[in-house]
């Protein structure tokens, strides 16, 4: 190294005529006098590299290439505003609230009559008056277990066969033309068919759910999976890498973001198709909720059904948040 | 091997206690290679009639045009690709799909981003490796090439120079019989490719491996071969064959400033269809000042 040092430090003071010559010395003038190979970091910074913090090895400063690039007024150490978790809350929190104190305004002004928008009061009474009764918990814990026995079924199953289809060239010829068609069905099409042939229990419903979720999975899992960066690819193959452990080590942790955003859609899929089976035939549940309020002109019952569902749905969907943070970190 | 206080030694201590696996160096040979890509009449031809030896422990610099069939030659030298005609063997054993033996430096770091630094340069040590034994050589051989405090880091969190070397070390992890470079700094700018031949040249020296090397650039050619193919087409007909060996002299590291090699530089030029300028106008080019770095 120090003998490159050396040739490069005879080379620097040629007469720096051309304004490119100039940026070139001045480039390697500084990294010269640290550790030779501290020059190579300046590499992809260009001809502004000067400007940057130089990266040396141990040292603490400008490790990451895109903090070095952040104007340091800002990196200062104070956090920006919208960085901050109380901010993130009240923010998150500002038009429910904001529609909160809307709907408490309109209802009770008279504007619009109770019988189309009843106040916020009425809709927790109901809400009590279901809970005293026992049944906002049963109909909550019913449509909740449909939703997760289908989403199971139909993520895991979507899961394997985009897997299937989008590792496999023989499984993509094989199944991606029949798995289109089944797809094109308008999933809502089954219904009829899955009375007919579950009756109006559970096993039907949750098949539906099922169906809701598989889809969306299948699709993405599969796509992505076709699309990993052959270039990565090949490199794994030519370090030995075949089979499982190629699919381990560059398949899997490449589509795992994919995989995510395919499961929180299929969770709502789950939740869209839920309400869809517990409207058709259901004597409990949310969706069942929905029907017999509607059925009954209780509007207050109609807006907590809808609250609730709302609420689950955003809870449903923190919970794969927490498992994205979690698959990650352990993959990606 | 234990780190050598010689004051003459050509490489540094990290590089010799580097070099602690025993790193057999295997020849390699090319009999009749061609390569046609697609069938029939749309079949294009890239390269025909290679016929190379490359004795164990030999750099040879594979130098061509653009789009000449180099990088398709060293991909199929290391069962990335199958020739259409030929064989390649390494060692008298006709190279099988991605073969152990040899380990790929690609043109592009293509590290795995969600694996540390550490991490990737593990993805080249040979299957089966225990993980204690792994783990020591991916530390030596990031020392070896400089990134010891940049273990932990993620590939997007490094420079490209680093990730390069990364790479290398990833490819060193494998313990090659052959190493098989296809413009491995030709993304760098120039400062860091002259840094990068010289860590090449240092590791040669503690593992002197077998080293296939694809470049577009002339100089990085004469500074690190043995020899120097040039590929290129007849103008007659169409694929690639070799058009000149050239033998360069000396011993690494090369002074890069030398008459010599400023002379062997012109010649390839000429090979590759470049116009030399001094030469033309009558001025003797070896009396000019390296044009390197540019």
């Amino acid at each position: 190294m120090s003998k490159a040092d050396a040739q490069q430090r005879s080379d620097a003071p040629r007469t720096a005529t051309t304004p490119h010559t100039a940026s070139v010395d001045r480039e390697f003038a500084a990294p010269v006098t640290h550790d030779g190979l501290a020059i190579a970091a300046a590499g992809p910074l260009g001809p502004s590299g000067v400007d940057r913090p130089e990266r040396l090895p141990g040292s603490g400063i400008g490790r990451q290439p895109v903090e070095a690039s952040v104007p340091p007024a800002s990196s200062g150490g104070r956090r920006r505003l919208v960085d901050r978790r109380w901010f993130r809350v009240v923010g998150g929190a500002l038009i429910p609230v904001v529609l909160l104190i809307t709907w408490q305004l309109v209802s009770t002004s008279g504007l619009v009559p109770v019988s189309m928008l009843p106040t916020p009061e009425m809709v927790w009474l109901a809400a009590v008056d279901l809970a005293e009764r026992g049944l906002l918990g049963l109909y909550i814990a019913i449509s909740t277990q449909r939703v997760f026995l289908g989403f199971a079924f139909g993520a895991a199953l979507g899961l394997a066969f985009g897997a299937v289809v989008g590792l496999s060239k023989l499984g993509d010829i094989l199944l991606s033309p029949t798995l289109g068609a089944v797809r094109a069905v308008p999933s809502l099409a089954w219904v009829p068919l899955l009375i007919l042939w579950f009756g109006i229990a559970e096993d039907s419903k949750i098949i539906l759910i099922a169906i809701g979720a598989f889809f969306p999975v299948y699709t993405i899992v599969a796509a992505a999976l076709r699309h990993v960066d052959r270039q990565l690819l090949e490199a794994g193959r030519a370090f030995g890498l075949r089979g499982f452990a190629l699919f381990t080590a560059v398949q899997l942790p490449a589509v795992v973001p994919s995989v995510i955003s395919a499961l929180r859609l299929a969770l709502a899929q789950a939740w869209l198709f839920l309400v869809a089976a517990e409207l058709i035939a259901s004597s409990m549940g949310l969706g069942f909720l929905l029907v017999d309020s509607g059925n009954n002109g209780r509007i207050d019952r109609i807006f907590l059904a809808i609250i609730v569902l709302a609420l689950l749905g955003k809870l449903t969907d923190s919970l794969v948040g927490l498992f994205e943070r979690w698959a990650v970190k352990r993959w990606a | 091997m234990t780190p050598s206080s010689a004051g003459n030694e050509p490489t540094d201590p990290v590089v010799a206690r580097a070099a602690g696996d025993v790193v057999t160096a295997a020849p390699i040979s090319f009999h009749g290679v061609g390569r046609a890509f697609g069938t029939g009449d749309a079949a294009r031809l890239v390269l025909r009639d290679i016929d190379l030896e490359v004795a164990a422990g030999e750099i040879v610099a594979i130098l061509g045009p653009s789009g000449c069939g180099k990088s398709t030659l060293l991909r199929i030298a290391g069962g990335l690709d199958t020739p259409s005609d030929g064989v390649v063997a390494i060692d008298g054993t006709v190279v099988a799909p991605f073969d152990a033996r040899s380990a790929v430096g690609f043109q592009e770091p293509r590290l795995l981003p969600w694996r540390t630094i550490a991490g990737n340069v593990a993805l080249g040590l040979p299957r089966g490796t225990a993980r204690g034994a792994g783990r020591t050589h991916v530390s030596r051989l990031l020392e070896l090439v400089g990134l010891a405090d940049f273990a932990g880091h993620r590939p997007r969190e490094v420079s490209g120079g680093m990730a390069q070397r990364a790479s290398l070390a990833r490819a060193l992890a494998r313990n090659p019989a052959v190493l098989l470079l296809d413009e491995p700094f030709g993304a760098l700018d120039a400062l860091t490719r002259l840094k990068m031949q010289d860590l090449l040249l240092d590791v040669h020296a503690a593992e002197p491996t077998t080293v296939l090397l694809v470049t577009h650039d002339v100089d990085e050619a004469l500074q690190l071969a043995d020899r120097v193919i040039l590929l290129g087409n007849d103008e007659d007909r169409p694929g690639a064959r070799i058009q000149q060996t050239i033998v360069v002299p000396g011993t690494r590291p090369r002074d890069r400033g030398s008459a010599e090699l400023a002379e062997l530089r012109g010649r390839l030029l000429d090979g590759l269809g470049i116009d030399r300028h001094g030469a033309a106008r009558g001025v003797p080019t070896t009396t000019t000042i390296p044009h390197y770095p540019y």
